[in-house]
């Protein structure tokens, strides 16, 4: 029951050859071909190239760190040199990259075994994977159920033990809240912190790269791995990287963990919050100090993100003309045509939204009143957490009002959608780190806690993750029907 | 906010978007919706806030004026939809 091991429990396994690399990954592969029909969280099967690589990794006598020969899915948003890279999207369903992302590059140089890619919601635009060209994921705890979104093929894969690991990525909450309603933990580093290169660009200055695992614990190599300064993206921060491992001594006694008022207003379901608040007992019995504190902005969050991101995507997504790759219209009449048809045959109807109030929010006119007044009132925002921040050292609470929602509930209803992620945006905004943990069940369920670190301290926010962890067994569970 | 089909014409094709002609009264809809949730900034106070275009205030970093990488031609057009001699094919342009 290779599944129900952690990725340290993995290596260890690996060390003492209880099992080879190749054992561990055919182990996985045929996981994922007895599961994967129910749940459709991979677009693309990397079989063959994943038994070479452990293979590989089986014949090296180079030393072994932390990560090699674990297998891991990415999501389908990372250039894959040579491997289909699709970002959910017709646009890109003919796409092979010639080249890998930087978080690829660095995480096959850990020793990582590829096992595949992960559905998600089309360009990174959605909630629930219901955005999808390949249509949606579904969640393991119930297939009726949606995984949440954007990254939910990468979390419900993991939460289904299909893979000890996942990549994903985070522009408004696209980790945490799939984490969250997955029931396992979503890592969103601080913005900068991972490169951006070979990530398909959605909304720029908001997009991070981070990973899933069961636990913090074993997201520490993970972003250990990903972590680092790289020329080739411009935004990248360059800022020293600790060591991730050697933060987590699960001592939190002392640390402030601040309760945003807030964030436990009305529209907390009311099991949700009945297991916040025995997640934030448990820190507490464990040391730290609770604190009340107020980010009064926190309301205008959403707002400000739909005038951003779409903005930013609209620019972004300017690049697909069906002349140099990706999805070509039949036929075109004339190069208007083409770019016209190319991109209306190309894009589902979300990210036509999206491209569509960014266009708009930029336009002649317009310009001043959405998109300057959205750039004051994200400043705002990030102010209200600095404010915080002096005052505590972590932020805790829900990472969702609620537990996963019914597949096609919300898909009709674009802003409905969008208050999904009331308690994630406010981080991307100013750029914070944030992890969302398993927190118990609400009718069987997962609920996910969200804690916020300030810039930089993912060592801390890792070990406040990991102690919480180390009193509690949610985040070891897996759903009943993938057990086996 | 509501915007006319007219104003979703507008801008569909300002984004080069060809939008199913049934679909039209639904995006204005949409982004009617949309555009309403947002209003709510009109109420914030932002008078001596400035922009914030970057989450940590950092500028954009400059970097040597030099080649770093190598000649991807090849590859880059492998991909292409339609190349013929080294160069991307599109409709005619100039009649």
């Amino acid at each position: 029951m290779m599944h129900h091991l952690s990725i340290k429990q993995l290596a260890q396994g690996l060390a003492n050859a209880e099992f080879s690399a190749s054992e561990l990954t055919q182990h996985y592969l045929a996981r994922i071909n007895k599961y994967d029909a129910q749940l459709n969280t991979l677009v693309s099967n990397n079989d063959k190239q994943a038994a070479k690589a452990a293979a590989d990794v089986d014949g090296s006598n180079a030393e072994r760190g932390p990560l090699s020969g674990i297998p891991l899915i990415h999501k389908d948003i990372f250039c894959t040199n040579g491997i289909k890279t699709s970002c959910g999207s017709r646009m890109l369903d003919n796409f092979v990259p010639p080249y890998d992302a930087t978080a690829v590059a660095k995480l096959n140089a850990a020793g990582v075994v590829t096992l595949g890619k992960s559905n998600m919601d089309e360009f990174a635009m959605g909630s629930s994977n219901e955005t999808s060209f390949y249509g949606p994921v579904k969640n393991p705890w119930d297939l009726s159920k949606v995984p949440g979104g954007s990254s939910g093929g990468s979390a419900a894969a993991v939460a289904a033990g299909l893979a000890p690991a996942a990549t994903g990525t985070d522009t408004g909450g696209s980790i945490r809240q799939p984490a969250a309603l997955c029931g396992i933990t979503g890592l969103k580093p601080t913005y900068g912190r991972v490169s951006r290169y070979g990530m398909i660009a959605f909304a720029s200055s908001l997009d991070q790269a981070g990973c899933f695992a069961r636990s913090a614990e074993d997201c520490a190599p993970l972003l250990q791995a990903m972590a680092g300064f790289d020329a080739r993206d411009s935004t990248c921060v360059d800022e020293p990287v600790p060591d991730y491992a050697s933060a987590l001594t699960g001592d939190i006694s002392g640390i402030r963990v601040g309760l945003p008022s807030e964030y436990f207003a009305d529209g907390l379901e009311d099991g949700t919050r009945a297991a916040v608040d025995a997640a934030i007992k448990v820190l507490e019995q464990r040391g730290a100090q609770i604190k009340e504190i107020t980010l009064p902005n926190t309301n205008l969050a959403v707002p400000t993100y739909y005038v951003l991101a779409p903005a930013e995507a609209s620019s972004n997504l300017a690049r697909f003309d069906g002349v140099r790759y990706g999805y070509r219209c039949e036929d075109a009449e004339n190069l208007e045509d083409l770019y016209l048809r190319s991109r209306g045959e190309g894009f589902g109807r979300e990210v036509q939204r999206r491209i569509m109030v960014g266009a708009y929010v930029l336009s002649a006119g317009y310009y001043d009143a959405y998109y300057l007044k959205a750039q004051k009132t994200r400043r705002l925002i990030a102010q209200d957490f600095s404010a915080a921040f002096a005052d505590v050292d972590i932020i805790a609470g829900p990472t969702t009002q609620a537990p996963a929602f019914n597949l096609g509930d919300k898909v009709n209803d674009p802003v409905a959608m969008y208050l999904n992620d009331i308690y994630t945006i406010p981080a991307n905004l100013a750029g914070l780190p944030g992890i969302s943990v398993p927190a118990g069940f609400v009718d069987g369920l997962p609920v996910g806690l969200q804690l916020l670190a300030p810039w930089f301290k993912e060592g801390e926010l890792l070990n406040a993750a990991h102690a919480y962890q180390q009193a509690t067994d949610w985040h070891t569970q897996i759903p009943p029907a993938f057990n086996e | 906010m509501s915007l006319t089909p007219d104003q979703v014409r507008k801008v569909a094709m300002l984004a080069r978007l060809k939008l199913e002609e049934p679909r039209v009264d639904e995006y204005a809809r949409e982004l009617s919706g949309i555009l309403d949730m947002v209003a709510a900034l009109d109420a914030a106070n932002t008078d001596d806030i400035a922009p914030m275009a970057h989450p940590l205030d950092l500028s954009a970093r400059l970097r040597a004026d030099e080649v770093t990488e190598g000649d991807e031609r090849a590859a880059f057009q492998n991909i292409a939809p339609a190349v013929e001699d080294g160069v991307y094919l599109v409709p005619k342009v100039i009649e």
